[in-house]
């Protein structure tokens, strides 16, 4: 009995030390950094002192980018959410022979640099890009129409980024559900879009959930599409630290921040699954 | 039910079905009598699930007809056909409770509130499972939940209900109780029932009528005893039960029975499926519990029977009978099923196989 306690622990041991060593002692350095002084000669100094959370907090500006960037990202969750639930059905309904291909193409974005994929919308968006240039020629607009550099460029990038997330995720739940069932509900009486409503939709919603929280998430931290495709009251939490840490090498005040965003994260995260029940539709699933 | 029953309550009519170049239904016509109990048997892919799953709606034919009380329901969507259905996987709703599962179809039939209480409750006393209405599918094990899918589909008063191997994924013993217990409750409701299996034992127990079908044609269709003793071909002799073969040449008649000449130069006496003519090339079946063996120093052919002789080459113990297989002189080797006896013949014994020319059938080939 002894031998059985500790066996899964030993086989789990590889992935544990990854995730300590990969995970946890990283975001140990960022909280501990987030007490340090910096001194007006640029240096850090160990201590334990809140000072860097004051700043944050004395004034309205880092909060007010913060939640600007909880908004954003509640947006890209809606529209990711919209546009990603239709393909996934599509592919959970189609007979197609080309669906493999058609998966293909929608992990095919993967493939490419992030950065590439990000630069490539100036190309399409942009003053000289692909579309004004085209309506220049066609004589609908005389001056280039402005498209880029502002909060929908930043969306567009965001949802080319993570429509895939929030596709797959989906895809993967509705695979999850016995056609017989919605061939049942017909039987019952229920036209297509009734046994959708009853049947289909309630089913795929633990992947509706999963994926809403990853691309919340990952939209609350990332700083490229901003970067790059946002003007300058476009930035969002993550830009701000990465000026901090890699800008001005203000390491304790980047940690301080990126630690308010963690928390903040952790306690959404956290209600989003109490709430959603994303652990309760799991559970009553998989028993069955 | 004072009125006559309709014997075509369902109707299939030059039912077709292809998918791409296959051909899973070929140009069927089959009636099926109003409340009887109609088994679909065949081997997978012979068409059957197809042509169940035309009759529900869930696919439509390539071509033909299929009528219900002598309405065509062709260009009628699944959920107007008035069908109780039965999937193999019991496919309850697992987001639902047992009760919203069973009053399901109700919900979508403007049934009052009240009654569907009612009617629920009723149903599933009618499945012997009262008071689990409250209990999530998860909760309940494989049988139950299939007659929680058959109270699902029995509350809505179906016209016909529409069972697809609904036994398949319950184990041994539970198989025989649902059997009986679903033939006991069509009975009582006497409602027209499809049942598509390959289980012959299903078929031969729980139907009015069986329907062999082999690469979407009908083999044959009769009530059970007639299949099985009377099976048509060498495909639904060899689908139903055990069965031998051996090859023949007719020769003459002999009052009710034919005197065949067989492979290895012996004779015997069958029983003829049709008009054969003498030197005619045919088949003769016989069922493994049909032939009798006893030792070959035991034996006298005083008696008008058809004697094989041979060696037991193989046996197998099954509980309440053993399984021989007897090597005749020409090489070919009879299954023979008979019950267990104080001392079962082993491997090596010298046997005489007696059997009955009633027993002994002649197929055309």
């Amino acid at each position: 009995m002894q031998e059985k306690n500790w066996k899964p622990w030993l086989l789990l041991s590889p992935s544990l030390m990854a995730v300590f060593l990969l995970l946890v002692v990283p975001v140990c350095f960022v909280v501990v950094y987030s007490f340090w002084l910096r001194a007006p000669t640029g240096q850090d100094i160990p201590a334990f002192q809140f000072g860097n959370y004051a700043k944050f907090f004395a004034d309205f500006f880092y909060p007010s980018i913060l939640l600007k960037t909880l908004r954003v990202a509640l947006e890209t969750v809606i529209l990711c959410l919209v546009m990603g639930y239709i393909p996934a059905y599509f592919f959970y309904r189609t007979e197609s022979k080309l669906k493999p291909f058609l998966m293909i193409l929608v992990m095919l974005p993967f493939w490419i640099s992030f950065i590439i994929r990000t630069l490539s919308w100036i190309n399409i968006l942009g003053d000289a890009g692909l579309i004004n240039h085209l309506l220049m020629k066609a004589g609908i607009i005389t001056t280039p129409f402005a498209m880029l550099y502002n909060e929908g460029a930043v969306i567009m990038g965001l949802l080319q980024y993570l429509l895939p997330f929030m596709i797959l995720n989906i895809y993967v739940s509705l695979d999850g559900i016995d056609r017989s069932l919605t061939e049942a509900a017909k039987s019952l009486g229920c036209t297509e879009w009734q046994a959708f409503r009853e049947v289909t939709l309630p089913l795929s919603l633990p992947g509706v959930s999963a994926g809403c929280l990853l691309v919340f998430v990952l939209t609350c931290g990332t700083y490229l599409p901003p970067m790059i495709l946002g003007g300058p009251g476009n930035e969002m939490i993550a830009n701000l630290i990465f000026k901090r840490v890699i800008g001005t090498l203000d390491w304790p005040f980047g940690s301080a921040i990126s630690a308010i965003l963690l928390f903040l994260l952790i306690i959404i995260v956290y209600t989003y699954n109490r709430y959603m029940g994303i652990n309760q539709i799991f559970k009553s699933l998989s028993n069955g | 039910m004072a009125q006559e029953k309709d014997p075509a309550f369902v109707k299939f009519q030059g039912i077709e079905k292809r998918f791409g170049k296959v051909v899973a239904v070929k140009k069927m016509d089959l009636d099926i009598p109003e409340g009887s109990f109609v088994t679909l048997l065949g081997p997978s892919g012979c068409g059957k699930t197809t042509l169940l799953r035309m009759l529900a709606g869930l696919e439509n034919p390539t071509s033909g007809d299929i009528f219900i009380k002598g309405k065509r329901i062709n260009d009628t969507p699944i959920h107007k056909r008035n069908l109780g259905m039965i999937f193999q996987n019991y496919a309850l709703f697992p987001h639902k409770t047992i009760f919203d599962n069973v009053a399901f179809g109700l919900k979508y039939r403007d049934v009052p509130k009240a009654n569907i209480r009612e009617k629920v409750e009723k149903a599933l006393e009618t499945v012997r499972l009262p008071g689990v209405g409250n209990r999530m599918p998860s909760q309940l094990s494989g049988g139950q939940q299939q007659r929680i899918a058959l109270a699902r589909a029995i509350v809505i008063e179906p016209d016909v209900l529409l069972m697809d191997e609904p036994l398949s994924a319950l184990d041994e013993n539970l198989r025989e109780d649902m059997r009986r217990e679903i033939d006991n409750l069509q009975q009582e409701l006497g409602v027209t029932t499809i049942f598509v299996t390959h289980d012959q034992r299903e078929a031969l127990s729980m139907s009015d009528k069986v329907v062999v079908m082999k690469d979407g044609f009908i083999q044959q269709e009769g009530v059970p005893e007639e299949v099985y003793n009377n099976s048509a071909n060498h495909f639904v002799a060899d689908f139903l039960g055990h069965s031998n073969f051996l090859n023949a040449v007719v020769e003459d008649r002999e009052n009710d029975f034919l005197r065949v000449r067989l492979e290895d130069g012996s004779s015997a006496l069958v029983t003829p499926s049709g008009d054969f003519a003498s030197g005619e090339k045919a088949e003769i079946v016989i069922r493994a519990q049909k032939m009798k063996l006893e030792y070959s120093r035991n034996h006298n052919s005083e008696e008008k029977m058809n004697f094989f002789s041979g060696t037991v080459v193989d046996r197998s113990y099954m509980g309440g009978e053993v399984s021989y297989f007897v090597q005749l002189p020409g090489k070919q080797v009879l299954h023979v099923i008979n019950f267990v006896k104080r001392s079962p013949y082993r491997r090596g014994d010298e046997v005489v196989i007696t059997v009955d020319p009633y027993h002994c059938r002649l197929l055309k080939m």
